[in-house]
């Protein structure tokens, strides 16, 4: 007997919360509007920087990140989730999404290339690839772009390396550099920023075999439409791209 | 009437006739459904012509062969350790038992990714046992077959621990002295009498421990990286493809499931075959 | 009864046990002196929480002696060392030539009967052939050969019995322990059970003690009878001398008969409440009185010619014992009356009603307290 108020309590209030989660979505009257970005995990740092950026230029926006692995991003896209922009690490998942019909004319807004991560100081002297081979050194599982990438650099390079373990993706890669299990770790450039003073970031030729371009494209079902095509150009244009710069991106 | 009599199980016809009450019934069939249906959704999703050409790649089937390696040495070294400590906790009497406890469920708490750093400090080649090891004799244990071992013990040796310790709890200590009043030894009274009346928690335990360690990834990926054929067991084949190729993923996974069902369901017939 | 134990001093070797019991728990103390031969059988017979079993326990080396000691052939099998000229010893459980046959027997699930027999001889070393040959003759003996075979739970309660007397018995034990052996057994089952038990109990060359609450029980197995209560002995003796002369209540009650204390003074027993008991035997100071309900006789009125006791007394209860009625009698003395139905009938008995008893002088036992 009891339990039956607090039952009916408990079911109003979760539809309430519904019913206000899905009124957040879309625009209101009062000109607020809140756009979502699903951006791959690589860009959290600098995304968030520009979406402030962006909601500091534009009244009553807030932008809503969801920063994943691009694959995962894509597929959460193509199953329908609602979001307005979808800023891949790759072609190929930016591809995934296009052929599903959820994105439409993509546009390359940023470039990453590999460096070789060695810890603070290089002490084991590595200026390129070929002085990995007597050194044990992480990289990315060919199944994801870092490691792909990876894989094209080596083979650019003529020579046989392997690595001691295909990490699932480019921090876990990193991690490993830190906790000083490896010698060295093939990472993106702004990954090796990122990591601020622990690691430095060895340049190298091969690097320019692989490198990885960043799309961006607003979603078809757009909940947002317009925001959404003023956040793209927004990300191309000159301020979003100074930042993209610092982050260790390369202007396409 | 002493309590082995009542053991004796009523004949199979009157248990399935007695009525099973609905207020046990529904919440039952839900949670089932709740279990079931993400299989059923993997099931339906599966390209089912793309599984024997899955099932001749030799990457996947050195997965699945270190995957059931492993997880049975874990397994074992959990038994190893597990059985023991669980009679710690079960039959000891010690100060700080409650927090020791507690301290060995941690592993169940803890984020695997984290557990799997944890073991980067303790065994990796900076870390508190690691760094004596490789200096001392040059033996790294991160990215071995070693590690995995060690990362699935970590994690799936608690569910043994719990599970033994509840055995031990439930279990008639008083049988342990009756065996003493017969001339056993604490030792072969702990062989002769306490192990054998645990057998099913001991196996229960053990089952979940292999099948935990079966599905291990997160601190497996971290303290023993992915390298095919040495440290990419069948869970990290899954993730991998999953970032490439959702309906591989979904193959491979049920490739994983359909062994460990198939592995378990033998051990399953075998066990209360020996006890029949 | 009990004197002070001259200290450290038991040099000479006894055969069969030689106990001083002495264990604290909490609020409880048993002190218990135990002595018994080869060949004998005691049984500790006590209310429940008497500590009976804390002192089976002792003896089987699964509870620690507080003080005092256990010998058992001359071999000291626990001695706090409170005292100081000893060296504390403790034997353990397994190291004690002793056989415990428990109350729920305990038989060990996972074994079937041949090889809970076998067990005990196997830990002592016996080869498993010849365990489970001997282990085979123990059935038999105690007439489960066909059921070697069967697991405990495939056992009825009197078979597991069985198997679990043959089991202690296996090891060939200097002191055979025996906890309420026949509690857990149907009426039935314990009749034939206690015949059996007996028959083993006598040919058994050790010595044997049983604990139980059961008089019959202990009067029929036993040779000799200890009675518990509260952690002490406060009677022994055999079964004839404790339940002809019972000194407490509760032994009073199991016999079934009436019990007084009081100072004795010739032929009369002058009680605490200030009522007198007119005996048959003279006797000076402290004494018991005791006498049997069926002693008892009740009239409607006043009987007259009376050498004899006659007190009024009001019917407290009445229910049926047997083939007659016992009677509870409120008044001067509390007592048991037996009558026959048709005197029932005849008093028109019911509770609250006032009725005169009488005991004949001769019906009444009196002996020093």
């Amino acid at each position: 007997m009891r339990a039956k108020p607090v039952l009916a309590t408990a079911a109003a209030a979760l539809a309430l919360a519904t019913f206000t989660a899905c009124g957040g979505d879309t625009a209101t009257d009062d000109g607020a509007a809140t756009l979502t970005v699903f951006a791959a995990a690589s860009l959290t740092e600098s995304f968030t920087e520009i979406g402030d950026r962006f909601e500091s230029e534009h009244d009553g926006v807030t932008v809503e990140f969801n920063f994943a692995g691009s694959s995962d991003l894509a597929a959460q896209i193509t199953e329908g989730a609602p979001a307005d922009v979808f800023a891949s690490a790759d072609q190929k998942n930016m591809d995934k999404a296009v052929e599903a019909g959820a994105a439409d004319d993509p546009q390359t807004f940023a470039l990453n290339q590999l460096v070789i991560a060695v810890p603070e100081g290089d002490p084991d002297g590595v200026t390129g690839l070929a002085d990995l081979a007597s050194l044990t050194f992480a990289a990315c599982a060919p199944e994801v772009p870092c490691g792909a990438a990876a894989q094209t650099a080596i083979d650019a390079s003529g020579t046989d390396l392997t690595p001691v373990t295909y990490e699932a993706d480019v921090k876990a890669t990193l991690q490993k550099l830190t906790l000083g299990e490896v010698d060295a770790a093939l990472v993106y450039r702004t990954d090796a920023i990122a990591a601020d003073g622990d690691v430095d970031a060895v340049e190298f030729p091969e690097s320019a075999e692989a490198v990885n371009a960043y799309p961006i494209a607003a979603l078809t079902d757009a909940p947002n439409a317009d925001l959404a095509a003023d956040f793209t150009a927004f990300v191309l244009a000159d301020d979003a791209q100074a930042i993209l710069g610092a982050a260790g991106f390369q202007q396409p | 009437m002493p309590a082995k009599q009542t053991r004796q199980r009523p004949p199979r016809r009157t248990r399935r006739r007695r009525r099973i009450p609905a207020a046990l019934l529904v919440p039952a069939v839900a949670g089932l459904a709740f279990l079931i249906l993400p299989l059923a959704g993997l099931l339906a999703r599966a390209p089912w012509t793309e599984l024997p050409s899955r099932l001749a790649e030799p990457d996947i089937l050195a997965a699945l062969r270190l995957s059931l390696i492993t997880a049975t040495a874990a397994t074992a070294l959990s038994l190893l350790f597990g059985v023991p400590i669980a009679w710690l906790l079960a039959r000891g009497d010690f100060p700080g038992r409650g927090l020791l406890r507690a301290l060995v469920t941690v592993p169940l708490v803890l984020p695997p990714v984290v557990g799997g750093v944890a073991l980067l400090l303790v065994f990796g080649r900076n870390g508190i046992i690691g760094a004596w090891l490789y200096e001392r004799f040059d033996i790294t244990i991160p990215f071995t077959t070693t590690a995995v071992i060690l990362a699935m013990t970590f994690v799936s040796m608690p569910f043994l621990i719990v599970s033994v310790e509840g055995a031990l709890r439930g279990a008639d200590a008083r049988f342990e002295e009756a065996a003493a009043t017969l001339g056993a030894g604490r030792w072969t009274v702990f062989t002769h009498v306490t192990l054998p009346m645990i057998a099913p928690g001991v196996l229960a335990g053990a089952v979940l421990c292999w099948a935990r360690a079966l599905g291990e990834f997160g601190a497996t990926i971290t303290f023993a990286g992915n390298f095919p054929g040495r440290t990419q067991t069948m869970p990290l084949a899954v993730y991998l493809a999953l970032q490439s190729d959702l309906e591989a993923a979904i193959v491979l996974s049920l490739i994983l499931l359909a062994v460990s069902v198939a592995v378990l369901a033998s051990l399953r017939d075998r066990w209360t075959g020996a006890v029949a | 009864m009990n004197e002070p134990e001259p200290a450290g001093d038991r040099s000479t070797a006894t055969e069969g046990l030689d106990a001083h019991l002495v264990v604290d728990r909490g609020d409880f103390r048993l002190d218990l002196r135990l002595h018994v031969a080869p060949g004998e059988t005691v049984a500790l017979l006590g209310p429940n929480g008497a500590g009976k079993t804390t002192a089976l326990r002792a003896l089987a080396g699964l509870q620690i002696l507080t003080d005092g000691h256990i010998a058992l052939n001359g071999e000291n099998l626990d001695q706090p060392g409170t005292r100081g000229a000893q060296r504390p010893r403790w034997v353990p459980p397994e190291h004690r030539r002793i056989g415990v046959v428990f109350q729920d027997y305990l038989l060990f699930p996972h074994l079937n009967a041949i090889d809970n027999v076998a067990f005990g001889p196997r830990r002592r070393g016996t080869g498993r052939a010849e365990a489970r040959a001997l282990a085979a003759g123990w059935l038999d003996r105690v007439g489960l050969g066909e059921f070697g075979k069967r697991r405990p739970g495939q056992l009825s309660g009197g078979q597991a019995q069985r198997v679990a007397l043959a089991r202690a018995l296996a090891t060939d034990p200097a002191l055979l322990l025996l906890d309420e052996p026949l509690a857990a057994l149907d009426a039935r089952t314990r009749l034939d059970t206690r015949v059996e038990l007996h028959r083993h109990l006598a040919v058994h060359a050790g010595a044997a003690v049983l604990v139980t609450h059961d008089p019959v029980d202990a009067l029929m197995l036993a040779d000799r009878l200890v009675v518990v209560e509260e952690g002490r002995a406060v009677q022994e003796g055999d079964a004839e001398a404790v339940t002809a002369r019972p000194r407490t209540d509760y032994i009073a009650r199991l016999v079934g008969l009436n019990l007084y204390r009081g100072t004795a003074s010739g032929t009369t027993v002058r009680l605490a409440s200030g009522a007198a008991l007119t005996t048959g035997e003279a006797l000076e100071g402290e004494a018991f009185a005791a006498f049997s309900p069926s002693a008892v006789a009740l009239f409607r009125e006043e009987p007259d010619g009376s050498p004899r006791n006659t007190w009024r007394a009001t019917v407290s209860g009445v229910h049926r014992h047997g083939d007659h009625l016992r009677v509870q009698l409120d008044g001067p003395l509390r007592t048991a009356a037996d009558v026959t139905p048709a005197a029932a009938a005849h008093l028109g008995l019911e509770p609250g009603q006032t009725v005169w008893a009488a005991v004949k002088a001769t019906e009444i036992r009196a002996y020093p307290a």
